[in-house]
């Protein structure tokens, strides 16, 4: 690796880590009540602090500023994983209908367990997560296989995407609770109600999960040129390709289990990380679209809380905004070339 | 038994159990160079995908070295052999030295980075196929004669000992093919290098391989050296030539001769005659010539284009029985066109038939006249 690349790479990470932290730190502090740095000095050092503030921050801010960026990097990384698997620049777990499934099951999980007035795990709900982004990642396999052509992949995914949300709407129209507001919110997407224990399951499924994809940065990077290259390389495509597929479902069923169906950020961050490092390789891409995502939840949730205020906004509504136009770029980009 | 570096025996390609190809027996030897012939569809690709284990065998066995091809580790078998295939390869954002390292990688460790010995090996092959000034370019903004030569440089990297392409030079100019063929053959003398090529390029095929193997469709048809597989009249045969010409001992490749009795006698020689018969052909004009010496570099042209053609056997007099049999022809046509400004001594009856032409009142022209005048009408 070249001196310059490697400080490209060097500037690039210390960038997105300083905009994650500010991001943190903004997020924590605004909002209908404001919360001054000197006060989450105070109370992480046992100083003096309201209530209502330490409340705020505490049962809050934090959790909800922390899930943001967990989420947002599980997001950025399944997309970049679909993106790699399909060879297909446009793919991502929204488009491709994966976030659609795991809603449709975790919904009726719900709408079950609140039935029976049973409180929910967050390990039930990433379990259910799983299970339906699972059938829709098998539905879009079979799909690739009997199309070819990218634009077909796409379109069978948001036909599937199509499917399973007005299922999911049909089930949250006719359910009938009283949570059944907080369903709907979190149906159309949203990092709000999200409590430690949330916070610390999906820590752990996603760390374990972007640890494990780091892991298999060297053969990714093989895949990327071509399977037919990377199997004379020694790659074992099965076994790598079963592993994309179980991997990116996991990311993507963790962020729907806690924060509903999240659009583009997965298109788009992998994109706008590749130019900020000019550089597709996986060792660097992995850890960087990890903190690319969780910046740019972060940055579209704090537009999201505070834009409307009190009213908030959906998280996709948001990230549709911002990541469209990178994806119409994309297209247009694609066009060109050819 | 001789010593072959790989070996198949009674070997069946193909597709999901379904063969397209059945009982392939060769051997090849390092730092031979194998090329596979023969028409689009046959099954090269299908032959070469199957030897790099990317579709089972069907039937028989293959051996590299002395193991068998299907009992060996994918990582073992990343270091004996490497590819040039056609399949598209997606270098997005790479230079040509990240397409290249890529071949790096059964040598690499756990996440794949380059140690110093690595970033030897790279810089070597891209040396060796000469594309270090084009280093650092975007691998997708290089042109597609210095491309194939970044694949090749990638499988060189690897460190094989057998290295299989498929059609490498079929997009390139005459000058990349000429370069990357010798690339390909200084890499196998040196590296002692055992090669197992497609290409399309007969005449190429010709000159570079040590052995041939012509694949029909469904089978293999013959398997040799060059001289062994290029005989008289084989690759119409091979390809099922239905217009045109291929003459294998000279590589000259014609199209199809005007049909219909001759009109015009061309009498050339020495040369002089190869540009006036494909003007003919062009014009659809039929013609008859002679008299040729079979070693003549006009014969092969004049034999492919010619309604007939009247020849001589090499070093020897021209005898009266041909004189007589070109007087004959030249009865027939109108015109007669004299390539030649003029005669040797071993030739000289050319001379009569020219004399003799005039004598019976023929229409003689010098080719320029010829052409020009038709032009004119």
């Amino acid at each position: 690796m070249s001196r310059k690349k490697r400080n490209r790479y060097a500037a690039a990470y210390a960038a997105l880590v300083m905009l994650l932290l500010t991001l943190l730190m903004l997020n924590v502090c605004i909002g209908s009540i404001s919360i001054s740095l000197s006060d989450i000095v105070q109370n992480f050092t046992g100083g003096q602090i309201g209530e209502t503030e330490r409340n705020i921050l505490m049962q809050i801010r934090l959790p909800r500023a922390l899930a943001a960026a967990i989420l947002g990097g599980a997001l950025g990384l399944s997309g970049y994983l679909l993106q790699t698997f399909f060879h297909n620049p446009i793919a991502g777990p929204f488009v491709l209908g994966i976030s659609s499934g795991a809603k449709l099951v975790v919904a009726l999980v719900m709408v079950f367990f609140l039935g029976h007035a049973v409180k929910i795990s967050s390990a039930v709900l990433i379990l259910a997560a799983f299970v339906g982004a699972f059938l829709s990642m098998g539905f879009v396999l079979l799909m690739s296989r009997a199309v070819n052509k990218m634009s077909m992949l796409i379109v069978s995914g948001v036909m599937i995407g199509y499917i399973c949300s007005a299922i999911t709407d049909f089930v949250v129209t006719f359910a009938e609770d009283a949570d059944i507001v907080n369903l709907h919110n979190w149906s159309k997407g949203s990092f709000s109600g999200i409590s430690w224990e949330n916070v610390s399951v999906m820590a752990v499924v996603v760390g374990l999960a972007s640890l494990f994809v780091f892991c298999l940065a060297k053969p990714i990077g093989a895949f990327q040129l071509g399977e037919g290259y990377a199997k004379t390389m020694g790659v074992d495509i099965g076994g790598l390709k079963v592993a994309l597929v179980v991997l990116s479902s996991i990311l993507a069923a963790c962020i729907t289990a806690f924060a509903g169906p999240v659009s583009f950020v997965g298109i788009a961050v992998p994109h706008l990380v590749k130019q900020l490092f000019a550089t597709a390789k996986p060792l660097v891409m992995i850890p960087a679209c990890f903190l690319g995502g969780g910046t740019f939840c972060l940055f579209c949730d704090l537009l999201a809380r505070t834009l409307f205020a009190p009213t908030e906004l959906s998280i996709s509504t948001v990230t549709a905004v911002f990541g469209a136009p990178v994806v119409i770029v994309l297209l247009w980009k694609r066009q060109e070339k050819q | 038994m001789e010593d072959y570096y790989f070996k198949a025996e009674g070997v069946s390609v193909g597709y999901q159990g379904k063969p397209v190809i059945e009982e392939i027996s060769f051997g090849i030897k390092r730092g031979e160079i194998l090329t596979l012939i023969g028409p689009n569809g046959a099954g090269k690709s299908t032959i070469l995908k199957s030897i790099a284990r990317q579709l089972q065998l069907i039937a028989g066995t293959a051996y590299i070295g002395k193991r068998d091809l299907h009992q060996i580790g994918k990582d073992r078998l990343a270091e004996e052999l490497a590819v040039v295939f056609t399949e598209r390869i997606h270098a997005e954002m790479m230079t040509c030295e990240d397409v290249v390292a890529a071949g790096r990688y059964p040598y690499t460790g756990k996440f794949g980075c380059l140690s110093q010995e690595d970033y030897r090996a790279v810089r070597e092959a891209m040396r060796l196929v000469q594309t270090d000034e084009i280093r650092h370019r975007d691998f997708h903004k290089v042109s597609d004669g210095q491309r194939q030569r970044v694949l090749l440089a990638r499988a060189i990297a690897q460190e094989p000992d057998m290295i299989l392409l498929d059609e490498p030079t079929s997009y390139l100019d005459v000058k990349y093919k000429l370069e990357f063929l010798s690339v390909l053959q200084q890499m196998a003398r040196e590296k002692c290098l055992s090669v197992i090529i497609s290409l399309h390029e007969l005449d190429l095929a010709e000159r570079i391989s040590d052995k041939v193997m012509c694949v029909g469709e469904g089978y293999v048809d013959r398997f040799g050296t060059p001289e062994e597989v290029f005989s008289p009249g084989y690759i119409g045969k091979l390809f099922h030539m239905t217009a045109g010409s291929f003459e294998e001992n000279s590589g000259n490749l014609e199209l199809e001769a005007p049909k219909g009795k001759p009109k015009v006698f061309v009498i050339a020689g020495g040369g002089s005659g190869k540009s006036v018969f494909r003007k003919l052909q062009r014009a659809n004009i039929p013609f008859a010539t002679g008299i040729l010496f079979e070693n003549d570099v006009d014969y092969p042209t004049a034999k492919a284009l010619g309604a007939h053609t009247i020849a001589e056997e090499a070093f020897q007099k021209i005898s009266d029985n041909k004189l007589n049999e070109a007087k004959a022809w030249i009865d027939q046509c109108d015109v007669v066109l004299c390539c030649r400004e003029q005669f040797g001594f071993w030739d000289r009856e050319n001379g009569l038939l020219l004399e003799y032409a005039g004598a019976q009142k023929k229409k003689i022209e010098k080719q320029q006249d010829f052409f020009h005048n038709k032009q004119e009408a």
